[in-house]
């Protein structure tokens, strides 16, 4: 049971994958692609977490908070870039 | 129905209700007419998503594992201090950048020479 839940789970999380990254190559604004970066990382985080609930292993929690605190230095960097045009002043 | 039944459809629901969340924060992320509409889904849908996958998650490693496991929620926890401050700097630098939606707003604030 819990393994079908967590195909279930990985085949919905593909198709956020796709939305997000549809938004990503056709975002008006740059805004938008910040945005759908994000989405995707955090996603990217969400889907090691299941992948790990998968084997059984609790070894890849690391790495997905390792993605999710690059996701939000990117972000923060990318948008500080956009507001000020510089990022470290 | 015993415990570990319970417990096994407990976190099958979670994880599909996570995922779930996610999905309708992309599809909110794509669908949307304008930025600051469209800022709403990542930046919410998307932290209730990841943070019942891992109470899912922690509950399971709970179960298996040799002890109660809770360093899961350090994802969760992260996500939920950064997700607002993340939001909060794209929606002002969209507003800087005077996208579609912000008419009728009053003037952003000058820079700062700091």
């Amino acid at each position: 049971m819990i393994g079908t839940a967590i195909q279930l789970a990985l085949g919905l999380l593909a198709v956020s994958f796709a939305l997000a990254f549809v938004r990503l190559l056709r975002g008006p604004d740059v805004a938008d692609r910040i945005l759908a970066l994000d989405t995707l990382y955090v996603n990217a985080a969400a889907m090691l977490v299941l992948y790990g609930l998968q084997l059984g292993v609790g070894r890849y929690y690391e790495a997905a908070l390792l993605i999710a605190m690059l996701g939000f230095i990117t972000t923060v960097v990318l948008s500080k870039f956009l507001t000020r045009g510089d990022i470290i002043e | 129905m015993d415990a570990s039944q319970v417990l096994e459809a407990l976190v099958s629901a979670l994880v599909v209700a996570g995922a779930g969340f996610s999905l309708i924060g992309s599809l909110g992320l794509l669908r949307m007419p304008d930025f600051f509409t469209r800022l709403h889904g990542p930046s919410k849908a998307t932290t209730i998503g990841i943070g019942s996958l891992l109470v899912a998650s922690a509950v399971y490693m709970s179960v298996r594992g040799p002890g109660v496991s809770l360093h899961e929620f350090m994802i969760p926890l992260f996500i939920a201090i950064t997700t607002p401050v993340s939001s909060h700097l794209l929606a002002k630098a969209a507003r800087h950048r005077r996208l579609p939606g912000a008419e009728g707003w009053s003037e952003p604030d000058q820079p700062r020479n700091r």
